[in-house]
């Protein structure tokens, strides 16, 4: 049996990977299973068959207040920030052919801190505001990486290298902000910067879900880019593809979904650096890092650690950020093993 | 696909590259790959060979020239238009981590297709016909880092051949792979000819170029010293002339082709 599944019906013709309908089922399945479970925690007590209930139109003026306003969105949040930055993360590897081309990795995070930093010392603030701020900051950190890393095309190593040192570059900036500018904006900043869902808004859910929803439908055509892209600049050009045109609209995808999320919950790391690489290896032998099950990871990743940050501790709320650095350092050093022993 | 009568015909009209302005790579050079042909480029260590090809394959954009294709400037066709009827093989072509020799061949179907129609019947058909042209299809399902160096440039020639350009330019196919394998991509290319097919490769072989081109272009310092059938062209002159080589020309007793043997 080959690996893939044919569909074709009047003028759709396409080929569909077992593993990955399997893999697309299963997490679906373990994503909407932990959400359910998401919502029954905490001090008001709730229980799955109540949460379903409410859902449905149902339950009492507690329980829906609980479930639509205070849990939902906040769990809501969590899956979809989660597969942006598992998107933006597999984008930025594919183009980078490197598993530490991530976004927080380059400089991009970084960048987007900076830019809602400043807007904050401009006295800017309100969510429209900070998501500019972190758009700009974000791309940018972007051109600059781009412009020091280019000589005749870009190479992902340079790339890495330059980003990682345009990271340092903003952090400090960031660390100067944080030390002249008076006590309020630096706490104001700080908070932000540690990245957190506890002060995500039901209208920055909504905002989130429609640029999910569009990176969903641009999804496949992105996809196609990134498979072509993995062949080499050559062969993807020989194959007709437009190099740098296709190389710009795809960092603008990955800086797009990376920045909408540094702009509402501040930079959450890891998330965008490993989710790709989980995916791709639960898909199995043989394949590349793809947009599907990176954002699938992502979102399964975000929400656990939502939970590990609110639930682990009792009586004690950590920054969701907090969590995922603490994975994202092991896993780094995990990687990093893996890579080194493969080289 | 629609038959095409005769090979495609691709011309440079005085094409200058360089790198850098100053120092020209190929500085005003006239060429002509007579349709349906194996024409093979030959030539020192950087006379300019795979500079030509990749400008005439529009991955380098020429400073001055144009390349044309049946007579349309390249530059000015849409790039997936161009890329169904002019394929190359680059000299190291990437193979992604772990790719399957199926899912790679695939890809060189992507210039057909669209987002609603990426694996049509037509694109099934043009990868079994390419597994099969290239002897592959019993790999279709292993991962390339599991395959020799020759069963890895049959699967990338499968992929050009996926792609079912009627221009096909491959860029030193032999490179890196013993004389066995040498022989056997080579054979597989020549096999590949036909009066609707137009192909040109580099290749460093002098006695390989000559047995199987059945054009000739011999290129030093950027400019082209020689073009023709092998059996006009390869002399003891030319051969002085391209690699400072005092040879012998004998005539292959079974292939009737020019053979060059080092030393006065």
């Amino acid at each position: 049996m080959r690996r893939a599944l044919t569909v074709r019906t009047g003028f759709v013709s396409v080929r569909i990977d077992r593993r990955m309908l399997v893999l697309a089922a299963v997490m679906l399945t373990v994503i909407v299973a932990l959400a359910l479970w998401a919502v029954t925690l905490g001090s008001f007590p709730i229980s799955v068959g109540q949460v379903a209930d409410t859902l449905l139109g149902g339950g009492g003026k507690a329980a829906r207040k609980v479930v639509w306003e205070w849990r939902g969105p906040r769990i809501a949040a969590a899956i979809l920030f989660g597969a942006l930055l598992g998107m933006s993360g597999a984008v930025f590897q594919s183009l980078t052919r490197n598993p530490l081309g991530s976004p927080d990795v380059i400089g991009f995070n970084a960048g987007s801190y900076t830019g809602v930093v400043v807007a904050m010392m401009l006295g800017a603030s309100g969510y429209a505001a900070t998501v500019s701020a972190a758009v700009v900051g974000g791309l940018i950190a972007a051109v600059i990486v781009y412009a020091l890393a280019f000589r005749d095309g870009v190479s992902g190593t340079r790339l890495i290298l330059v980003g990682i040192a345009i990271s340092l570059f903003f952090g400090g900036l960031n660390q100067w902000f944080a030390v002249t500018a008076d006590v309020d904006e630096a706490l104001r900043a700080a908070v932000w910067g540690a990245g957190s869902l506890a002060k995500v808004t039901p209208a920055a859910v909504a905002v989130a879900a429609a640029i999910a929803l569009a990176a969903l439908v641009i999804m496949p055509v992105a996809q196609r880019w990134m498979s072509m892209l993995e062949l080499g600049d050559d062969t993807a050009a020989m194959l007709g593809l437009r190099l740098e045109r296709t190389k710009a609209l795809l960092v603008v995808f990955g800086i797009l979904t990376t920045a909408v999320v540094t702009a509402t919950a501040g930079p959450i790391a890891f998330v965008a650096l490993a989710a790709p690489q989980i995916g791709r290896r639960l898909r199995g032998r043989g394949a590349s890092v793809d947009l599907l099950s990176a954002a699938l990871t992502g979102a399964l990743i975000l929400l656990a650690a939502d939970i590990v940050a609110q639930h682990a501790l009792p009586g004690i709320l950590l920054p969701v950020g907090a969590v995922t650095v603490c994975a994202g350092g092991a896993y780094l050093l995990w990687l990093l093993a893996v890579e080194g022993r493969r080289r | 696909m629609s038959a095409i009568v005769s090979g495609p015909e691709l011309i440079g009209e005085a094409l200058r590259v360089g790198y850098r302005a100053d120092a020209a790579i190929l500085d005003g050079v006239d060429v002509r790959i007579p349709p349906g042909e194996l024409t093979v480029i030959i030539g020192p260590n950087a006379c300019g060979k795979s500079t030509l090809l990749r400008t005439l394959a529009r991955i380098l954009r020429p400073a001055g020239g144009a390349v044309l294709l049946d007579g349309a400037d390249v530059r000015s066709l849409p790039s997936k238009v161009l890329a169904r009827r002019l394929g190359m093989l680059p000299q190291s072509p990437i193979a992604p981590d772990g790719i399957t020799v199926l899912d790679l061949v695939s890809r060189g179907r992507y210039p057909h297709q669209g987002i609603l129609r990426s694996w049509s019947e037509d694109d099934e058909r043009a990868v079994d016909d390419a597994l099969i042209a290239t002897g592959t299809l019993d790999l279709a399902d292993r991962q390339m880092d599991e395959l020799s160096g020759g069963q890895r440039q049959r699967v990338w020639i499968a992929m050009a051949l996926a792609q079912q350009t009627s221009a096909l330019l491959l860029d030193e196919p032999t490179t890196f792979l013993d004389i066995g394998h040498q022989n056997d991509v080579l054979e597989l290319i020549s096999g590949m000819r036909d009066a609707s097919r137009t192909i040109v490769a580099v290749l460093h072989d002098i006695n390989q170029a000559a047995r199987f081109a059945t054009h000739l272009i011999a290129m030093k310092d950027g400019r082209i010293v020689a073009e023709g059938r092998p059996t006009d062209i390869v002399t003891a002159e030319l051969i002085d002339e391209l690699f400072e080589l005092r040879a012998r020309i004998l005539i292959d007793p079974a292939y009737g082709v020019p053979m060059v043997l080092p030393g006065g």
